[in-house]
């Protein structure tokens, strides 16, 4: 969490100037992973430097274009921007969908143009604003799922960890919340079949898999069948969008994060009529968006996730 | 005195077609609003024939699926339109397949 209000020096100001819209820094160690200040710690430099680190990206909605944010692509290259700027080079990225707004070609078009410009190998899960097109996913998978499964999902190896994207936007169902499906939950359990329990896991997919605020949707209905599926590992990180703000817990070996989006915030739960985006002043808007940054040290199991924003 | 009695009958049937006109015309439309993701009404009854029009307010797409499929529209962007003609009685349940959460009714009646 970018949660540095315990009195700002000029060597913290130092540093968000460095870091602002970088993200979360995720540093895990001795299975529980950490939140860390936003580079206030030493550990998290030490760390970044031995271990793999990564960049989470979510909720893009290139193409929107409302009160709350008249130009997503703009905050979008901001984000980007920053990525460029970051001390050391992220391993790959990330994004946990809604790349675009209404699927359009031409969003998935400017969204890859920007993005493209941060030259890191991008993980993407497609959230429901990448399926809305006529083909109820066709043009998501046309150009991101050439090595996945089904509706889009996957998985892939990198410095030990074992990294599950999953698909959870589509198939929903009336009164429902977000969905992986029969055919999605038996891939994953023989994917992690025969794994080593020591095998650090990370977990990426847009809805949380777990239940945020059932009122607004923001869960997975078989969300929990996934997460049985992975509880015999000791270190499982899940990385979430959708909800364009910052949610974590811990339970048991399982840390759950959610990122902001680099487009619009949302209102905490509860704390409006609907989930619509929120519209803050001008000047405030980027202190809502950003992007996340996440480290796993060589060596141990914990990993550590910075989030911070575009302000 | 005949002669203005039907000159006024003359005069309200004259009047009074376009009216009737109307009235039926407004029968035969209804209307359910989106916003704050909620179907407004979540129930709407009508009579066959009738034609419904969502209209969304949201600043986020919306979409409508009828539960079984007899209707799907395109995505919604903001201030877009949906329509579809009931033409048979019985009671259709829909949804927003982006936000599944948000549900509502149609009742169609004879």
């Amino acid at each position: 969490m970018a949660d540095h209000d315990d009195g700002i020096n000029r060597r913290h100001a130092l540093e968000c100037m460095i870091w602002a819209g970088t993200g979360v820094l995720w540093t895990v160690s001795g299975g529980v992973p950490k939140s860390l200040n936003l580079l206030g710690d030493a550990q998290a430099a030490e760390q970044s430097a031995t271990g793999l680190t990564f960049l989470q990206i979510s909720d893009s909605h290139v193409g929107f274009d409302k009160a709350a944010n008249p130009n997503a692509l703009a905050t979008l290259q901001e984000a980007i921007d920053k990525v460029g700027a970051m001390p050391q080079r992220p391993a790959f990225m990330i994004h946990t969908g809604d790349i675009t707004h209404l699927s359009r070609a031409a969003e998935f078009d400017n969204a890859d143009q920007v993005i493209g410009k941060a030259k890191l190998d991008v993980h993407y899960v497609p959230g429901e604003h990448d399926v809305i097109d006529e083909d109820g996913g066709k043009a998501y998978l046309d150009r991101y799922g050439k090595n996945a499964k089904g509706a889009g999902w996957y998985s892939f190896d990198q410095a030990g960890v074992h990294f599950i994207g999953l698909v959870n936007v589509l198939d929903l169902k009336a009164g429902g919340l977000g969905n992986l499906g029969e055919e999605q939950l038996k891939w994953l359990e023989d994917d992690v079949r025969g794994k080593s329990a020591s095998t650090p896991i990370v977990v990426f997919a847009h809805v949380p898999l777990w239940l945020v605020y059932e009122k607004w949707g923001w869960g997975t209905d078989d969300g929990a069948r996934a997460l049985a599926l992975l509880k015999r590992f000791g270190s499982v990180t899940v990385l979430n969008g959708h909800i364009h703000q910052i949610v974590q817990k811990v339970e048991g070996n399982m840390t759950f994060h959610t990122a902001r989006s680099t487009a619009f915030p949302q209102p905490e739960p509860g704390t409006a009529p609907s989930p619509g985006p929120k519209v803050v002043p001008a000047d405030q808007l980027r202190t809502m968006l950003g992007l996340s940054t996440v480290t796993i040290a060589s060596g141990q199991r914990p990993l550590a996730i910075v989030d911070s924003t575009l302000a | 005195m005949n002669m203005t009695l039907s000159r006024r009958s003359f005069s309200a049937l004259v009047f009074a077609l376009p009216l009737l006109g109307t009235a039926r015309a407004e029968e035969e439309a209804a209307h359910i609003m989106i916003d704050n993701f909620v179907f407004t009404p979540a129930e709407l009854k009508v009579k066959t024939g009738t034609k419904v029009t969502w209209k969304n307010d949201d600043d986020i797409p919306h979409t409508i699926l009828a539960k079984g499929g007899a209707f799907r529209s395109k995505p919604l962007d903001t201030g877009d339109e949906f329509s579809y003609v009931f033409a048979k009685a019985g009671k259709v349940d829909y949804f927003c397949t982006l936000h599944p959460h948000m549900v509502g009714s149609v009742i169609v009646t004879d």
